[in-house]
């Protein structure tokens, strides 16, 4: 089968001096779901931002189905159009209404009508338990709100695949399992989904791979039982143990 | 003691080519103002620019026009540059001057606008699939806009006054024409009231405006406001 998301090899530097990732490969396939996790500072967030292109590699290849991110030659915003991305801090456009958010994409981005794109929206807020909420402003919704419409907001381009920034980092622990229960949700119904999270609970329900990253390295690549039963790399017990210990 | 004259006044208040000079101030902002926010914009572009070339002389044109009195500039572009053999019309001199002098503020506001808009925005905008272009039109010029237009506004209430300086290289606005008829009434206090009532008007009328363009950019930022307006 083809892979949905492949990275060979890639390299990031900031500046001359720091390398923020090194040598990173991992390929995800279609319908799988991947956690990546990892100390803070370990490339993680980074290394998702490159997959659709956010953030430009200096070196290696990345390709999302046959479409090639890395190169001169690259669409960029066509081969964004067809990823989902879901962010640490949601960035909702706080000018526009709930509704505007979802739709602003499919009417300017994939031409979609202003009907179309309503009727989209509508059944997307509803499916994200929204649906009261679609004629209100970002900023008179909840942290756990607003992610779940930019999870809406990405959905609603119809995404071969999605990318999760920390989704739950920015919310309060009330929250978090809102954002969740949708993510698990679009697991089970096959969706390809790269998640970078600390939420171990949610890698263990719905994970097929973990990949354990520390200094902008890929240090573990393993299936999800086998990361958590017994982890290979010294730093990935450090790590579990660290944030399971409570 | 001459005494103020009410006739006199009133008469001067209704006077047309009081009135047209009036119209020529108002049609002396509009156009500085437009072609000042479009040159604005290119300044403040270049000046963000990551090409150090085009960065470098936005700085320096923004330098040299804040750093000199327009009056000065008026009279260069009108009276000096015939000199080595460039010659402007009274009213093409008068724009050349208020559009520079409008770009050099503008582009400042315009860049503090652009710059407010947190990076997580350009992000999402990308992550949906806009280009440069749309990103700038749906996501970040709007969000600038409600930064830029109170500073905006103030710059156009000082349009509206500054336009008189052009008086001086003899372009026929408000003020020109107040001191033409005090020439020839020599009713200094009742001529430079009207002129100063009109200016008031034009500002008034702006003040208005500006709040509506304030409320329109201000949505999604005022709960109460937003909460009304979907009731």
């Amino acid at each position: 089968m083809q892979p949905m998301i492949v990275l060979e090899d890639v390299d990031k530097w900031y500046g001359k001096n720091f390398q923020v990732l090194k040598s990173c490969s991992l390929t995800v396939s279609p319908g799988e779901v991947v956690v990546i996790c990892g100390p803070s500072g370990s490339g993680k967030s980074t290394l998702i931002k490159c997959v659709n292109g956010l953030e430009p590699v200096q070196g290696g290849r990345i390709s999302v189905k046959d479409m090639e991110v890395t190169g001169p030659r690259t669409n960029l915003p066509k081969l964004r159009s067809h990823v989902g991305m879901v962010f640490q801090h949601f960035d909702l456009f706080p000018h526009m209404t709930v509704t505007e958010n979802i739709c602003i994409g499919q009417t300017r981005v994939l031409g979609r009508t202003q009907a179309e794109a309503e009727a989209k929206t509508a059944a997307l807020l509803e499916r994200v338990g929204m649906s009261d909420h679609a004629r209100k402003y970002p900023i008179q919704l909840s942290g756990g709100q607003q992610q779940r419409i930019a999870i809406a907001r990405a959905l609603a381009m119809d995404p071969i695949a999605m990318l999760f920034d920390e989704p739950t980092s920015a919310l309060d622990p009330e929250m978090i399992t809102e954002v969740l229960d949708v993510m698990v949700e679009l697991a089970k119904e096959g969706m390809t989904m790269m998640v970078v999270t600390h939420e171990m609970g949610f890698a263990r329900k719905v994970a097929d791979r973990v990949v354990f990253m520390d200094g902008g390295e890929v240090v573990e690549d393993t299936p999800k039982d086998e990361f958590f039963a017994s982890p290979k790399s010294q730093r990935a017990v450090e790590f579990l143990s660290k944030i399971l210990d409570h | 003691m001459k005494g103020w004259n009410w006739d006199g006044f009133f008469e001067y208040l209704t006077n047309t080519y009081i009135l047209e000079g009036a119209a020529v101030t108002l049609g002396l902002t509009i156009a500085s103002m437009t072609l000042g926010v479009v040159a604005g914009c290119v300044v403040a572009l270049m000046r963000m620019s990551p090409f150090r070339v085009l960065s470098n002389i936005a700085y320096f044109y923004t330098w040299l026009i804040r750093g000199t009195p327009l009056l000065v500039q008026l009279i260069i572009i009108y009276t000096g540059l015939p000199q080595i053999g460039i010659k402007f019309s009274v009213l093409e001199a008068t724009l050349i001057g208020l559009v520079m002098n409008e770009a050099a503020y503008l582009s400042e506001i315009i860049r503090s606008g652009i710059s407010s808009v947190p990076k997580g925005q350009s992000n999402a905008a990308r992550a949906v699939g806009m280009t440069d272009v749309q990103m700038m039109r749906y996501v970040i010029a709007p969000q600038a806009a409600r930064i830029i237009i109170p500073p905006l506004g103030n710059s156009v209430n000082g349009c509206l006054k500054t336009t008189s300086i052009a008086s001086i290289i003899s372009m026929e606005e408000l003020l020109r024409r107040t001191q033409v008829l005090i020439q020839e009434k020599f009713m200094v206090l009742e001529l430079f009231v009207v002129a100063a009532l009109y200016y008031l008007l034009m500002t008034t009328a702006w003040d208005l405006i500006q709040r509506r363009i304030e409320r329109h950019f201000g949505r999604g930022y005022d709960i109460k406001a937003d909460a009304a307006e979907q009731r």
